[in-house]
């Protein structure tokens, strides 16, 4: 290894992470001024990067005419996040929906459409209707590229950024960050940063013991809400976290939503439905966990009762896009969709605004507490807004973030800053010897696991809280190798903010919520008195992890109770339960 | 005597496995090592082939979708199979 370089760029607008959120928010910056220098940042390929590397198989949340509107969405999103949701942000984003279908056709990701031409929206929800199927979305991340290209954004691969620069105001002033191959030093000035880099997927340790058996892409350790929390930017609702109802040791999607159009279903182990709807909330989840404390899990997908050309279909759906070893994985196993169920498990925790709702807090600009600073994706606190809020951020990112810089001098980036990153990034490359990172990180999401998983017990948080004060120290001694090891313990980093985060954000909020995604044992009741708002956690003037409640602004869409009950009820009552469908 | 810090070293089967006979990693190419979003391959320079050099997949298949010729092959890593 040669010896680490320092460079120090200078740009009008860095976007941190080129998965999803990030490409689109590059390239719509670009389009509101191209006069504009726009670095697309990204730790690993932009062109196989984050969540959607090998593509999508469908939309989980289009908003399209004369099947739903964005005031029918913005009233389901709001149910099914217990209430607590700034209706703003849904609604900027439902409206824009649509838009943001047509720019990715015009672009060419496929949509199923049927044959008249019209998109063929499916229903999963339990109210509307808005999936749409992308039986054809392989090739999304190859599309981003080509628009990266024709508006001659400016990318580097393989930087692993690591905190963000604010200047004397605590506005925005840069990113820092190493390259994961040579070591290099990146000083990246920069008048506004957009955050894009994905979900909190490596908190929990997968059931299976593998570190990188995740559901996110594995990259997506919380670098995000780390940088963003440091730099002074508040955070929402982490107490909210994402668990998902996935295959048993792949870990990855059953895709409910693609097989329950095709007539597939969640089931116990008699074969029976148990949930009126498979779309994923913190409700279904509690039921998905009572199903197997009653005795009658292992929950599976059922699809044995489907015609053979249904399965072929849903083979070739899922079998091609977003996780395609899944194929593999079943037929080593002998699992055949025609004679058996897939058997499925309840996943470790991670954070997640695409899948629930905790996030970096947004506003309907993207624009978080920090000037100059942009969220969008997963890690930004939209509720429920998967890959097509994910894109429809990145393009309210990038035209804001471009009218913000426009006319704004270049900060300086603050010396102090900057060495001070420098030591604590390389320290671990520089001692002889210590802890490797990845068995440091093995035992914090160990720890993740053993304290933090719901049900939430008081003392097992406070627990917890001790024993990652312990992992703090082992970080100081962590010893990397060479650079690949230094991103590895670059990580442990970010894993241990949110891992300290999500403790102490459950132990503020003393209510249940969220069905299982939030349930204090030692606080089981929902309590709207005291709890119908938002927690707010941030960095204190002491740089401590501090609280505060903040209002949910007032609904423009109103919720009557009788339909603010609706995902309260996904139990099916035993003697209503329906027959299951014919294929 | 000071004790002396020792490490040891796990093993591991990778999941990620190269045909020699049809890697071109030493005709120039790097298409694998490119789009692996873990950073996990590289080229051996002995070899001139493609290996995976640390043990941490993700078993996402762009390496093996975009090889131009075949000569990679992804398996689900032991623990999950």
């Amino acid at each position: 290894m040669s010896t680490p370089q320092t460079h120090i760029l200078e740009y009008d607008i860095v976007v941190v992470g080129g998965g999803t959120a990030g490409p689109m928010a590059a390239v719509k910056a670009k389009e509101a001024n191209p006069n504009l220098k726009v670095l697309l940042l990204e730790k690993a390929n932009v062109k196989r990067s984050g969540a959607i590397s090998m593509g999508m198989d469908g939309l989980n949340n289009a908003v399209v005419p004369g099947f739903a509107t964005p005031e029918q969405y913005t009233k389901e999103i709001t149910i099914a996040n217990d209430g607590i949701v700034d209706q703003s942000t849904v609604y900027a984003y439902a409206q824009h929906s649509y838009a943001t279908i047509e720019e990715l056709d015009r672009w060419g990701v496929k949509f199923e459409k049927d044959l008249t031409g019209d998109y063929a929206m499916k229903k999963v929800h339990h109210m509307g209707t808005y999936v749409l199927p992308m039986p054809e979305g392989h090739n999304v991340k190859k599309v981003l590229y080509r628009q990266l290209k024709r508006a001659r954004v400016a990318i580097t691969n393989r930087v692993v950024a690591t905190r963000l620069l604010t200047d004397e105001n605590g506005a925005i002033a840069g990113v820092l960050g190493f390259d994961c191959r040579t070591a290099d030093f990146y000083v990246i000035r920069a008048k506004a940063v957009i955050l894009s880099t994905g979900a909190a997927g490596r908190l929990g340790l997968p059931a299976s013991g593998y570190l990188m058996g995740t559901y996110e892409n594995p990259t997506n350790a919380g670098d995000g809400y780390s940088m963003a929390f440091h730099a002074g930017a508040a955070l929402r609702n982490l107490e909210c976290y994402q668990i998902n109802p996935l295959i048993k040791d792949y870990n990855g999607p059953a895709c409910a939503y693609v097989t329950g159009p095709l007539g597939g279903f969640t089931a116990n182990n008699k074969g029976e439905r148990f949930i009126e709807c498979d779309y994923w909330s913190g409700q279904m989840m509690w039921e998905f966990y009572q199903e197997l404390q009653s005795g009658n899990g292992p929950v599976f997908l059922k699809l044995d009762h489907l015609a053979e050309e249904t399965i072929q279909t849903i083979e070739t759906i899922l079998h091609g896009n977003e996780r395609p070893s899944r194929g593999q994985f079943h037929a080593r196993r002998g699992t055949d969709y025609r004679t058996q169920m897939i058997e499925m498990h309840i996943s470790e925790i991670g954070f997640c605004s695409g899948h629930s709702a905790s996030g970096v807090y947004v506003n309907s600009k993207a624009e978080t507490s920090v000037p100059g600073l942009y969220a969008a994706g997963d890690m930004a606190a939209v509720p429920h807004n998967y890959m097509l809020g994910a894109f429809t951020y990145g393009w309210f990112a990038g035209r804001n973030a471009a009218e913000y810089v426009s006319g704004r001098e270049l900060p300086a980036a603050d010396a102090a800053q900057v060495e001070k990153e420098r030591t604590r990034i390389f320290a671990p490359l520089l001692r002889d010897n210590g802890l490797p990172p990845a068995q440091v990180e093995y035992k914090l999401r160990r720890f993740v696991n053993d304290y933090l998983q719901p049900p939430k017990v008081t003392r097992r948080y406070e627990i917890a809280l001790n024993r990652f004060a312990e992992i703090a120290e082992d970080i100081e001694q962590l010893h990397a190798r060479n650079p690949h090891e230094l991103m590895r313990a670059a990580e442990v980093g970010f894993i241990h903010d949110c891992a300290e985060m999500a403790a102490r954000a459950s132990l503020f909020r003393t209510e249940s919520r969220w069905g299982l995604y939030h349930y204090r044992v030692d606080h089981p009741q929902r309590n709207d008195a005291e709890w119908f708002v938002h927690t707010e956690l941030y960095k204190n003037d002491k740089g401590e992890i501090a609280h505060r409640k903040k209002e949910i602004e007032p609904y423009s869409i109103a919720i009557d109770t009788e339909e603010g009950q609706a995902y309260n009820r996904l139990r099916i009552k035993k003697d209503e339960a329906p027959e299951p469908q014919a294929a | 005597m000071p004790f002396i810090p020792t490490e040891i070293a796990l093993r591991s089967s990778a999941p990620v496995t190269i045909d020699h006979d049809k890697c071109i990693g030493d005709k120039g190419c790097t298409v694998c090592v490119d789009v692996c979003p873990l950073d996990l391959l590289a080229i051996d320079k002995s070899t001139g082939k493609a290996y995976m050099q640390f043990d941490e997949c993700w078993y996402c298949l762009p390496c093996q979708h975009d090889c131009p010729t075949g000569a990679l092959k992804v398996d689900i890593p032991y623990l999950l199979r």
